[in-house]
C-alpha cells in the first residue's frame, strides 16, 4: 500500500533545523534521508523510514514553498501564508543568505553573470560546495546585487534593510557587491594567500573611507562605486613621488621618525622611493576601469611581496604606515593633505588586513 | 457463566422500495424550489440573478419561507408566491454596508511585457457593484477609494457575502481576473462582536490560489430595531463551540435547530459544458457562501421564535450529491445567552453550586456494593419508516452499558419527579436533540448510553419539484428513531447530538448519532424550577458519578445487561462500561489518564446498481456496527479502562467497499466496576500446537493489558471484600463476545483463564479471521514517551496546560494495490495507514513532548477505487511535565482525579473574571499594537542602529501589525505612475514595516493558559481550488499542501481582520480531492469553520484590570483612521 499523497500543514509552521540544513545544502529527498537515518533519529524516536521519509518530505515541500519569499526577506514577514514566529524567520532568512567563504572567495570580483554561474560545476569541485548549493549561494549573491546596485546610501545597510539580514552578514554581502561591482582582480596566484575575510575587510575598509556616503549621507552615487571625482583627485597625490625634492623630504621624515623603532631601517630606508611610488600610483590608476582591477595585485605585488621578502614584521609595516601617512603634513607646498590621508587610511587598513602569509 | 449473545436479530426492514420517478423537469435550471427566499422589494425580478451567483436560483419567483412543521402550506406553487417574501409587511433597508478599498500589496505580474499589473477593483454586494479606478503599473497599488454604501434590507445582509474582485485593466481585451475575496459580514450584525472588518485579505483564485493581497474595511450601520424585521434573524449568534461559550452564561437552553436548503450543484449543470472549470467553481463558491448566509438565517429566525438569542454548537455540513444536487444542512442548539458583564454577581451564584458538587461524593457513605458482572452492551433496534423513496432504515445499535437492577431507595422517588419535570419541559420539542458536548454543572444528570441511527437512501436523480422536502424526511425519519433509541433507554433527551452523510455516487448514507441522557429541567424552561428541584437533585445524584447511574427503568429492562452498584456513592446502578458521545463531564472521577481508541473495519462490497447498491450496503451495516463495537470493547478491556467518551463512528461508502472508523477517548470512571480481561478460547482444543499458540496469545493480551495500566496510571483503589461481595443474583458472570460471522460455531469449550476472580471477555478464535483479528489487537502501537492522545476536548488526567499549541491538519492518499483484496487484507491495509499516520504525527510533534494530541479528528473518504483518504485535524498541546507528577503525588487525591480541575474554570460556565474593563470595552489586543505601529513605521535609521541585535529588529517589524497600518510612504508612489521604477534610485522602499499578527486555530473551544474575553462571529469557509498543471505544481501532494496552507491563511486573515486572535472550536468539515493524473489535473474542496475570539493570556489578564478603563480607546475606528 503506497502513499500517493501525504501532507502535514501546521497553523504555525514546523521548521525543522537539520532538515532545512540538509536542504540548504542542496541533498535531494533520498539523500536528506539517508543523512537523517545516520544521524540515529530512528533510534531516538523508535520511528520508521517511511515516516521520516514523509517527515522529510514535507518539509522540502514547505521550503520550496518559502524560497520564493525568502528571495525578498520582507515579504515573508509580511506574506500571510505561512504563520512563523519572528525568531523562526530569522532563522530562515540567516541560513539562507549565510554562504560558503570558499565558493564566495572564488567568485569575488567575478561578474555575477550567466557564464559564471556555468563555471560553477568547477568552483563546486574545488570547494567542494554541493553544486546545487552553489548555485542557489549564486543566486543569492546576484539577488542582492540585482537589488542594491542603483540604491545610494551604505551599501550594507542598504542591503539589511532590503534582506533584514545580520549586520555582519550584510557587511559581507556588501564587500561581495563591491567586488563584483568594481571587479577586482582576486584569482590571481599571488592573491591565492588572501582569504575571503581578507578581501571582505579591505572592501569595508574602501568603501568607509573612499566612497561618497563616507563624507556626505546624502550622496549621489551608491556606494558600490567609488566615487569619480574622488579618484580623479587622486591624481594630484602623484607629486609626492613625481617631485623629487618632496619624495626626498617624505623619505627623510619617515625615516627619521622610524629610526630606532623598526627592525627593517636598513630596508625601508633602500626601498622607500619604490615603495613610495608603488602606493602613490596604484591610486592615481584607479580612474580607469581597467587599472581597478589590478589594485589588489598590485599592493600585494609592489609593496606587500617587497616588504614579506625584506621580513618586516607586521608591526613594522604598521609603524612605517603611520609615519608615511603623516609624514606630508610637514612638507611644504604639498596641498593635499586632507585628501592624502582619506587615501591612506583605506590602503593602510587594506594592507594591513593582507599582510600576512 | 458468560451471557451467550449470538448476533443480534438484525431483520433488516426493507419498506418503501418504489422508486419514484418524478416527472421530467422542463426548465433544466429550475431545480429544487426552495432554493432562495427572496425580499421582494428588491427592484425588478433580476433575471439574470442577483450577485451572479444564483443565475439559476429562481429569484423571480421566491419561495415561501417553508412551514415544514408548522403545519402551513409547504410549498407554494411556483411563481405564485412572488411576493411570499413580504408575508410580514418589510421595509426595505434597515441598513447600510459601506466598504473602503484601501490598497493592495504582492499583486501577481499581469503584463508580462512591463512587469506590472493595473488593478483595479469590483466590489459587489447583492446586485450593485461598485469600481475602483485602474491604478496603474504597479504591483503594490494604492486605491485609497471612496466609501462605497451599499443600501440594502438585512435579510440581504445576512445571505449575501461581500465579493471583491481584483482585476487587471486591459485597454484591447477583457479584463483578467486576478482573483476574489469573499466577506462574510455576519459578525456585523450584532452589536457584541464586530463593528468593523478591516485588514488584509489574501486575494484567491481557484486555479492560481493566494495571489496577492488586498486591504479592505467593511462597516455597517444598521438603522431600525431589527425586531420588526423578522424575516431577517439579526442579532442571533452563531457558534461552533459545543459548549456554552466562556463569558456567557445560559440562562435557558430550548435545543434543537435544524434547517436545510437544497439547490443544484453548478458543477453538473448543463451550462458546464460550454464554459470554463474556473467559472464552474467560482459559481460553485459563491453559491455555497449564499446558501450558507440564508441557512444561517433560517435557522436564526428558528431561534426567535423559540426566543432564543443564540445557537449553540453550530454545525453546518454540505452534501455534494453530484447530479442530484447540493444539500447545506445545519443543526444546532437554540439557547438564551447572557453575557457575563459582571463578575462578582455571578461569582458566588455559580461558584459554589459546583463546588458543592465536587465535595459531595465524599459526603455520601457507601452503601451496598455489588457483584461486577460483565455484558454485551449491546440493543438491537430496528426502525423503519416508509418513504416516498427508496430507502432502507437500517437496524440500529445502541451502545450501552446499562442494564436493570434494582434502584437505590433515595434516587427512586427523585427520578420519577425529575423524569416528570424533564418530561414535561422536553415533551414540546419535536426533536429533544442537544448538540452540546459539554455542559453547565448540573445539566447532565443522567447518560444512557450511545443512540444511533443510518439509512441508505437512493438519490434521486431528477428533481421533482413537487418533493421539495425529500431530504427533510429522510432527516426527520432519522431523527424520530433516535429519539425511540433514546426512549428505549429511559431518556428523553439525546446529548452530544451529531448528523453525517457519506455518498458514493447516487447512494447516500444518512447518519446520526448521540448519548441518551437525562436532563436537569431548570435549564430547559424560563426560570421555572429554578432552586426548588435543583437542590434535592444534587442531592440524588452525586456529580462525581451520577451522570453514570442509569437513567433507566431497571423493571422494564429492553435488553440484557449487568449492573452494579457504583463504585463511588454505592447507591445507584451503573453498568460496566458507558459509551458516550459527550465529553468527559468536568466533575467525573477519573482514575489515570484516558486515551485514543479507534475501531477500524472494511467490508467489501459488489459493485451494484441503485437499489441492489444499496440493499447490499444495508445488509452490511448491521455487521459493520457490531464489529466496530466489538473492537471498541475489545480495545477498552486491552486499555483496563471502563468508558468511552467523544465517541464517533463514520461509516464511509465506496464503490466496492465500505469503511468504518470509530474514534473515541477511553477512561477509566471511578464509578464504574473495574473491567475485567480478555481471554481467548479456541476452537479446537485437541490440537497441542494450536493450544500452545491460544495461551501464548493470551499471555500476550495479558501482558498488554498490564502494561497499558501502567501506561495510563490506572491504578482503581481497592475496595474491601466485603463491599464488592455482595451479590445482585445474577446467573453468568462472565459474558462472551462472538464475531459476527462466528454464528455457526455451535461447540464451544469455554477456557477458564481468567485472572484472580475478575471477570472476563472471552474472544473466540474460530477461524484465521479471529485470529487476525486478535492480532490486530494487539498492533495497536501507544504512542511514544511524553505524548498522550484523545479526541475530546480535554485530555482526562492531564491539568498542566502550557500554552503552546499547535493545530494541524494531515490529509494522507493510500492506494490499496491488491489485486484480490479480501476483508482481511484490506483491514490490516487501512490498520497500518491509521497507526503509520498516528506515527507520522508522533515524530512531526515531537519538539513539543511532553504534550497531548487532543481533538483528534480522522475523516475517512474513499474517493475512488482501491483510494483511501484519510484527514486528521488535531492539536497537539504542551503540558508541564513536573507539575503533572505533583499533582499525582499529591497524597489526597491519590490516583483520583478529576477529569482536569485547571480547566474546570475553562470548561465549566463561565464563572469568573470577566472583570469590567475588559468586557465592557471592546477589547483588542490590536489596539495597544496598533499604537505602537505608528511610531514605528517606517523605523528611522537611527533608532534601527540602536537595535541591540537584528532579530529584535525584526521582532519588532513582525510586532507592527498590520490591520490597517499601511505604509506611510505612498505619496510618491501614488503621484506618479512610474514610481516603482523610480524608487529603485530613490532608497530602500520602506513597505516591510506592516507585518502580519499571530492567529492561534485550536479544534478545542478554549486556550489553555488564556481567557476568552470576545467572540467575534462564526468563521464558515468554503474553498475550491484546481489546477490543469499538477505536476508543476509539485504533484498532489504539493498542490494540497500548498492549499490547505492557503485555507489556514484565509481563516486567519478574516480573524484577524475581524480583531480577533485566535479561531477555536476550528473545524474541517471537508476535504474532497480529486484527481486526474494522466490530465494533470487535480481538484480539491474545502470547508471549514470555527468561532473567532480575542483571547487574553492569563498573565496579562493580571495586570490588566489596574488599567484604568479609559486606555482602550475604540480601536475599531481607529484602525479606519491609519489606514488612509
Amino acid at each position: 500500500m503506497s502513499s500517493d499523497l501525504d501532507v502535514f500543514v501546521g497553523n504555525t509552521t514546523l521548521i525543522d533545523e537539520e532538515v532545512y540544513r540538509l536542504w540548504l545544502d542542496g541533498h535531494s529527498v533520498a539523500e536528506a534521508v539517508a543523512r537523517r537515518l545516520r544521524g540515529g533519529v530512528l533510534e531516538r524516536e523508535g520511528t520508521s523510514v517511511a515516516v521520516l521519509q514523509s517527515d522529510t518530505r514535507d518539509h522540502y515541500r514547505t521550503f520550496q514553498m518559502l524560497e520564493r519569499l525568502l528571495h525578498a526577506p520582507p515579504r515573508l514577514l509580511q506574506q500571510l501564508l505561512f504563520q512563523i514566529p519572528p525568531e523562526r524567520q530569522a532563522l530562515l532568512i540567516q541560513r539562507y543568505y549565510a554562504f560558503d567563504e570558499a565558493l564566495a572567495r572564488e567568485l569575488l570580483g567575478k561578474k555575477l553573470s550567466k557564464g559564471t554561474k556555468k563555471e560553477l560545476d568547477e568552483v563546486s569541485a574545488r570547494t567542494g560546495v554541493g553544486i546545487r548549493s552553489c548555485r542557489r549561494q549564486f543566486d543569492n549573491f546576484k539577488r542582492v546585487f540585482k537589488a542594491v546596485e542603483e540604491l545610494r546610501g551604505p551599501l550594507a545597510e542598504n542591503i539589511q534593510q532590503l534582506f533584514l539580514l545580520p549586520p555582519a552578514l550584510a557587511r559581507d554581502y556588501a564587500a561581495i557587491v563591491f567586488f563584483a561591482n568594481s571587479r577586482f582582480e582576486t584569482g590571481k596566484r599571488r592573491l591565492q594567500f588572501l582569504s575571503f575575510a581578507d578581501f571582505a575587510a579591505c572592501a569595508q575598509s574602501l568603501m568607509g573611507h573612499w566612497s561618497q556616503g563616507a563624507l556626505a549621507p546624502e550622496a549621489a552615487e551608491p556606494d558600490g562605486d567609488l566615487p569619480k571625482s574622488f579618484l580623479q583627485d587622486l591624481k594630484e597625490l602623484k607629486v609626492l613621488v613625481a617631485d623629487k625634492d618632496l619624495l626626498d623630504q617624505h623619505k627623510s621624515l619617515v625615516c627619521s621618525a622610524l629610526r630606532g623603532k623598526i627592525s627593517v631601517h636598513n630596508e625601508l630606508e633602500a626601498n622607500f622611493k619604490a615603495l613610495s611610488r608603488a602606493l602613490v600610483n596604484v591610486g592615481g590608476k584607479l580612474t580607469h576601469a581597467r587599472d581597478v582591477r589590478d589594485f589588489f595585485v598590485d599592493l600585494v605585488e609592489k609593496v606587500i611581496e617587497p616588504c614579506r621578502s625584506d621580513k618586516w614584521s607586521p608591526g613594522d609595516l604598521r609603524l612605517f604606515l603611520t609615519h608615511y601617512t603623516a609624514a606630508p603634513r610637514n612638507l611644504p607646498g604639498f596641498r593635499h593633505q586632507a585628501l592624502w590621508e582619506r587615501y591612506m587610511a583605506a590602503i593602510s587598513a587594506c594592507l594591513l588586513r593582507m599582510y600576512h602569509d | 457463566m458468560g451471557t451467550m449473545r449470538t448476533v443480534p436479530d438484525f431483520s433488516v426492514v426493507r419498506s418503501g422500495h418504489e422508486v419514484q420517478i418524478p416527472e421530467q423537469v422542463s426548465v433544466p435550471w429550475q431545480g429544487l424550489h426552495r432554493a432562495v427566499s427572496r425580499a421582494p422589494t428588491i427592484p425588478g425580478p433580476a433575471p439574470a440573478g442577483r450577485g451572479g451567483a444564483a443565475p439559476r436560483m429562481r429569484s423571480g419567483a421566491a419561495a415561501a419561507p417553508r412551514h415544514r412543521r408548522g403545519g402551513a402550506a409547504a410549498a407554494a406553487p411556483a411563481g405564485a408566491a412572488g411576493g411570499g417574501g413580504g408575508r410580514r409587511g418589510r421595509k426595505k433597508m434597515p441598513g447600510k454596508l459601506k466598504v473602503k478599498i484601501v490598497a493592495g500589496r504582492h499583486l501577481p505580474v499581469m503584463d508580462r511585457a512591463s512587469d506590472l499589473t493595473d488593478a483595479f477593483v469590483e466590489v459587489k454586494f447583492g446586485n450593485t457593484t461598485f469600481k475602483t479606478d485602474v491604478y496603474p503599473k504597479s504591483l503594490n497599488p494604492q486605491w485609497n477609494s471612496e466609501w462605497f454604501k451599499f443600501e440594502v434590507d438585512d435579510e440581504e445582509l445576512q445571505d449575501e457575502p461581500l465579493q471583491i474582485t481584483v482585476l487587471d485593466h486591459d485597454t484591447y481585451s477583457a479584463n483578467d481576473a486576478i482573483g476574489k475575496v469573499y466577506i462574510d459580514i455576519d459578525p456585523l450584525l450584532y452589536s457584541e462582536a464586530a463593528t468593523v472588518i478591516s485588514g488584509w485579505f489574501p486575494i484567491y483564485d481557484t486555479i492560481h490560489g493566494i495571489r496577492g493581497e488586498i486591504n479592505v474595511v467593511v462597516k455597517v450601520d444598521l438603522f431600525n430595531d431589527l425586531n420588526r424585521f423578522r424575516q431577517s434573524s439579526c442579532g442571533v449568534k452563531f457558534f461552533c463551540t459545543t459548549s456554552i461559550p466562556k463569558c456567557y452564561r445560559a440562562v435557558v437552553i430550548h435545543g434543537f435547530v435544524e434547517e436545510l436548503v437544497v439547490n443544484e450543484d453548478p458543477e453538473y449543470q448543463w451550462i458546464d459544458r460550454i464554459r470554463t472549470p474556473r467559472a464552474s467553481n467560482e459559481a460553485r463558491q459563491r453559491l455555497i457562501s449564499l446558501m450558507s448566509g440564508e441557512l444561517q438565517r433560517k435557522i436564526g429566525l428558528k431561534v426567535l421564535e423559540m426566543r432564543g438569542n443564540a445557537v449553540v454548537g453550530y454545525l453546518q455540513c454540505f452534501d455534494l450529491e453530484g447530479e442530484s444536487g447540493l444539500v447545506v444542512r445545519a443543526i444546532g442548539t437554540a439557547c438564551t445567552l447572557d453575557k457575563l458583564s459582571n463578575t462578582s454577581a455571578f461569582l458566588p451564584a455559580c461558584n459554589s453550586p459546583s463546588k458543592e458538587m465536587k465535595e459531595s461524593p465524599l459526603v455520601h457513605p457507601p452503601s451496598h456494593g455489588c457483584r461486577s458482572t460483565h455484558n454485551s452492551p449491546i440493543h438491537t433496534a430496528t426502525g423503519s419508516r416508509l418513504t416516498q423513496n427508496f430507502s432502507v432504515s437500517v437496524p440500529t445499535l445502541i451502545y450501552t452499558g446499562m442494564g436493570s437492577g434494582s434502584a437505590g431507595k433515595e434516587g427512586g422517588p427523585f427520578k420519577t419527579l425529575l423524569r416528570q419535570q424533564t418530561q414535561s419541559a422536553l415533551e414540546q420539542r419535536e426533536f429533544p436533540f442537544f448538540t452540546l458536548t459539554t455542559f453547565p454543572p448540573g445539566f447532565l444528570l443522567h447518560v444512557g448510553g450511545v443512540v444511533s441511527a443510518r439509512s441508505v437512501k437512493l438519490l434521486d436523480r431528477i428533481h421533482n419539484p413537487d418533493e421539495p422536502e425529500t431530504r427533510d424526511a429522510w432527516w426527520a425519519e432519522i431523527r424520530q428513531e433516535i429519539k425511540s433509541h433514546a426512549k428505549a433507554l429511559g431518556c428523553h433527551a439525546v446529548v452530544g447530538y451529531s448528523e453525517s452523510t457519506s455518498i458514493c455516487e447516487e447512494v447516500c448514507i444518512l447518519s446520526a448519532s448521540g448519548t441518551a441522557a437525562v436532563l436537569n429541567p431548570r435549564f430547559l424552561q424560563d426560570g421555572t424550577m429554578e432552586g426548588c428541584l435543583e437542590q434535592r437533585i444534587e442531592e440524588a445524584s452525586p456529580p462525581g458519578c451520577g451522570f453514570c447511574h442509569i437513567p433507566y427503568d431497571e423493571l422494564n429492562m429492553p435488553f440484557p445487561a449487568h449492573l452494579t452498584y457504583c463504585y463511588n456513592c454505592r447507591k445507584q446502578k451503573v453498568p460496566d462500561v458507558l459509551f458516550t458521545t459527550i465529553d468527559l463531564p468536568v466533575e467525573a472521577i477519573v482514575v489515570g489518564k484516558g486515551c485514543l481508541i479507534q475501531a477500524r473495519l472494511c467490508r467489501l462490497k459488489k459493485k451494484a446498481q441503485a437499489e441492489a447498491n444499496a440493499t447490499s450496503i444495508s445488509n452490511l451495516l448491521p455487521f459493520m456496527e457490531y464489529e466496530v463495537h466489538t473492537q471498541l470493547m475489545n480495545k477498552l478491556k486491552l486499555r483496563g479502562m471502563n468508558a468511552l467518551f467523544g465517541l464517533r463512528i463514520q461509516i464511509t461508502v465506496g464503490e466496492n467497499m465500505l469503511m468504518g472508523l470509530a474514534s473515541a477517548t477511553g477512561v477509566y470512571l471511578a464509578a464504574l466496576p473495574t473491567p475485567g480481561g480478555i481471554q481467548i478460547a479456541g476452537k479446537t482444543p485437541n490440537d497441542g500446537t494450536y493450544e500452545q499458540h491460544i495461551s501464548h496469545m493470551q499471555k500476550k493480551i495479558n501482558d498488554t493489558i498490564a502494561k497499558n495500566k501502567e501506561l495510563y496510571e490506572i491504578n482503581p483503589p481497592e475496595l474491601p471484600e466485603e463491599i464488592i461481595g455482595s451479590p445482585i443474583p445474577e446467573p453468568r458472570q462472565r459474558s462472551r463476545l462472538l464475531r459476527s460471522q462466528s454464528e455457526s460455531s455451535d461447540e464451544v469449550t469455554e477456557l477458564d483463564l481468567s485472572h484472580g476472580k475478575k471477570d472476563a471477555f472471552v474472544l473466540e478464535i474460530d477461524d484465521t479471521d479471529a485470529m487476525e483479528d486478535v492480532h490486530s489487537l494487539l498492533t495497536d502501537v501507544p504512542p511514544p514517551s511524553g505524548f498522550y492522545s484523545c479526541n475530546t476536548e480535554i485530555m482526562p488526567g492531564i491539568n498542566n496546560w502550557t500554552p503552546e499549541i499547535q493545530m494541524f491538519t494531515a490529509v494522507r492518499v493510500s492506494r490499496l494495490s491488491n489485486i484480490n483484496p479480501t476483508n482481511q487484507t484490506l483491514n490490516k491495509n487501512f490498520n497500518d495507514l491509521c497507526e503509520n499516520l498516528l506515527k507520522s504525527l508522533y515524530f512531526k510533534l515531537r519538539s513539543m513532548v511532553p504534550c497531548c494530541l487532543c481533538h483528534v479528528n480522522f475523516t475517512v473518504a474513499l474517493p475512488e477505487d482501491e483510494l483511501v483518504q484519510i484527514a486528521v485535524t488535531a492539536v497537539a498541546i504542551t503540558y508541564d511535565k513536573n507539575q503533572a507528577l505533583q499533582a499525582n503525588k499529591a497524597p489526597t487525591e491519590k490516583s483520583q482525579q478529576r477529569a482536569s480541575t485547571d480547566n474546570e474554570e475553562q470548561l465549566q460556565f463561565p464563572l469568573e473574571l470577566c472583570s469590567d474593563p475588559l468586557s465592557s470595552q471592546p477589547f483588542s489586543p490590536a489596539k495597544e499594537v496598533l499604537e505602537g505601529a505608528s511610531s514605528h513605521t517606517g523605523i528611522p535609521a537611527a533608532q534601527r542602529d540602536r537595535c541591540n541585535s537584528w532579530i529584535e529588529l525584526i521582532k519588532l517589524k513582525a510586532q507592527t501589525i498590520r490591520r490597517g497600518s499601511i505604509k506611510t510612504t505612498t505619496s510618491l508612489e501614488k503621484a506618479s505612475p512610474l514610481a516603482e521604477g523610480y524608487l529603485r534610485h530613490r532608497s530602500v522602499p520602506s513597505c516591510t514595516n506592516s507585518t502580519v499578527s499571530v492567529v492561534k486555530m485550536t479544534p478545542l473551544s478554549f486556550l489553555p493558559g488564556a481567557k476568552i474575553t470576545k467572540y467575534l462571529g462564526i468563521i464558515n469557509m468554503f474553498f475550491i481550488r484546481e489546477t490543469t498543471s499538477l505536476r508543476e505544481e509539485g504533484g498532489v501532494s504539493g498542490f494540497l499542501h500548498a492549499f490547505i496552507a492557503e485555507v489556514f491563511a484565509m481563516v486567519r486573515a478574516h480573524v484577524a481582520a475581524l480583531g480577533g486572535n485566535a479561531v477555536v472550536s476550528y473545524i474541517m468539515k471537508q476535504c474532497v480531492f480529486m484527481e486526474n493524473p494522466n490530465k494533470n489535473q487535480a481538484q480539491c474542496l474545502i470547508n471549514v469553520s470555527g468561532d473567532a475570539v480575542i483571547f487574553v493570556r492569563e498573565s496579562e489578564l493580571e495586570m490588566l484590570p489596574v488599567q484604568p478603563s479609559a486606555a482602550a480607546p475604540q480601536h475599531t475606528s481607529s484602525a479606519g483612521d491609519v489606514t488612509t
